[in-house]
């Protein structure tokens, strides 16, 4: 066993677990955050991106002590004062269908849309997403809910 | 369903020189840990199953910095694709670097994943190694005797299998500063982003002032167990002047000069197909870059 300390969404954990455990893992059975998915469980499909230090990654190809004395942010992490504009406008244009690849969907947006901190091309959102899979909509409806939360955001 | 990796022993080392006696004190079935974004895929599908880890992280305040040579820019082993990507001082001297980093998988993989794991890693199908190839990088390595530099031609060995030896660590990457007026391309054919390439071309051409080629790298990907520098293509090549033309004569000698392996993702013709027309791409691409620097 090894002994972690990781800050999520805020909030200072400590846990002794196995090497082996992922990160993923760590988050949805240690912490009780549902909003990280398995989904592939190949590094392809990004249902389980969340914020490592600030930067996106994806939590089923990290290994939980990797993310010792780091910080991470999930989907609960940044809707504590209310829905996000991502949410709002993922709701608002039909930017999901199942639901199970937009919490992972919602957290690289979160990262590139603050990392740019202008209202990106429509080609640029579709660059941005291209290690997150949606098999309902197309996409066509999450580009269109990331160019509103982005005019939302700095427009 | 969920996939796990077999247990391991961890170890976390503090510094190089710790990290290098770790490893080679447990041998061979030890395996350094960067990003992990080739290593932890691998582990969760158990075609890699080491009994104990080195986890490199610790040591990112020594090896994870992107640094200015007097001919060369020098990239620490632990400097994620991101990093490299963004990298101003690369995208100065060095933009073929810069732009086959940002080519790599998706943005999560290029936030972990590090240049000295995907090198030490030789996939037959990655991106860097032909990017390397092109630009006659150096691999610097280091192990209990010290610290040695190996031509990127002679670090990739086989598939997956490199000329380290057991106990040593790649620790930094040098690439030349391009000279003149020089532009670089990085193309890919894949089936998704996060796939591997089917084929890659990494190119970089400097010209002289009247817009003849001075300097020119292609190295590929795709097209064997190590990537491919087409010598006799870039030599062909020299003193020729750079425009649609010569473009789609490299093109067609670049095809030329592969066998490339039919497998799952792709047949040989089909990626002979490819590369040509990724080669002309980025040639042209190339070219109109160096006339509108102008």
């Amino acid at each position: 066993m090894v002994a972690i300390r990781v800050r999520v969404n805020g909030v200072q954990y400590e846990h002794d677990v196995e090497p082996r455990l992922l990160l993923a893992h760590y988050l949805r059975d240690y912490i009780g955050l549902r909003s990280v998915r398995i989904g592939c469980d190949t590094t392809n499909c990004g249902a389980c991106t969340v914020l490592l230090d600030g930067k996106a990654v994806k939590s089923c190809t990290v290994f939980a002590f990797m993310a010792n004395n780091a910080e991470v942010v999930t989907l609960e992490g940044i809707s504590e004062g209310g829905l996000h504009p991502l949410q709002m406008a993922f709701a608002e244009e039909h930017g999901l269908q199942c639901g199970y690849c937009t919490s992972g969907m919602v957290m690289t947006l979160y990262y590139y849309l603050n990392k740019a901190r202008r209202v990106p091309s429509e080609d640029e959102v579709r660059r941005a997403i291209e290690g997150n899979l949606c098999r309902c909509t197309g996409y066509v409806g999450i580009v269109r809910a990331a160019l509103k939360a982005a005019r939302q955001m700095y427009g | 369903m969920s996939l796990y990796p077999r247990n391991f022993q961890l170890h976390v080392p503090t510094s190089l020189r710790e990290a290098i006696e770790v490893l080679e004190a447990l041998g061979e079935d030890a395996k350094p840990l960067a990003g992990g974004q080739s290593l932890i895929p691998m582990m969760k599908l158990r075609i890699a199953a080491p009994s104990a880890i080195v986890y490199l992280g610790p040591l990112k305040g020594e090896l994870s910095y992107v640094r200015d040579g007097d001919n060369h820019v020098e990239i620490g082993a632990l400097t994620t694709h991101s990093e490299v990507a963004e990298s101003p001082l690369l995208r100065r001297w060095n933009p073929l670097v810069s732009e086959t980093a940002a080519h790599i998988g998706d943005v999560q993989v290029r936030n972990m994943g590090t240049i000295g794991g995907s090198l030490a890693h030789a996939d037959p199908s990655a991106d860097y190694p032909a990017a390397m190839a092109a630009l006659g990088a150096e691999i610097v390595v280091a192990g209990r005797s010290g610290t040695r530099t190996v031509p990127a031609g002679e670090f990739f060995v086989d598939a997956y299998t490199t000329s380290l030896r057991p106990g040593e660590l790649v620790v930094a990457v040098r690439v030349p500063k391009l000279r003149g007026r020089y532009s670089a391309a990085y193309g890919k054919v894949a089936k998704i982003a996060t796939d591997f390439a089917i084929v890659g071309v990494a190119v970089h051409v400097s010209v002289d002032e009247r817009g003849q080629v001075a300097d020119i790298g292609i190295g590929l990907t795709g097209v064997g167990p190590t990537p491919h520098r087409p010598r006799d293509v870039e030599e062909g090549a020299f003193g020729e002047r750079l425009g649609p033309e010569l473009a789609e004569r490299i093109a067609e000698a670049v095809s030329r000069s592969v066998d490339p392996p039919t497998d799952l993702r792709a047949t040989s013709e089909y990626r002979r197909r490819a590369l040509r027309a990724l080669t002309e791409r980025a040639l042209r691409r190339i070219h109109s870059d160096i006339a509108r620097a102008q």
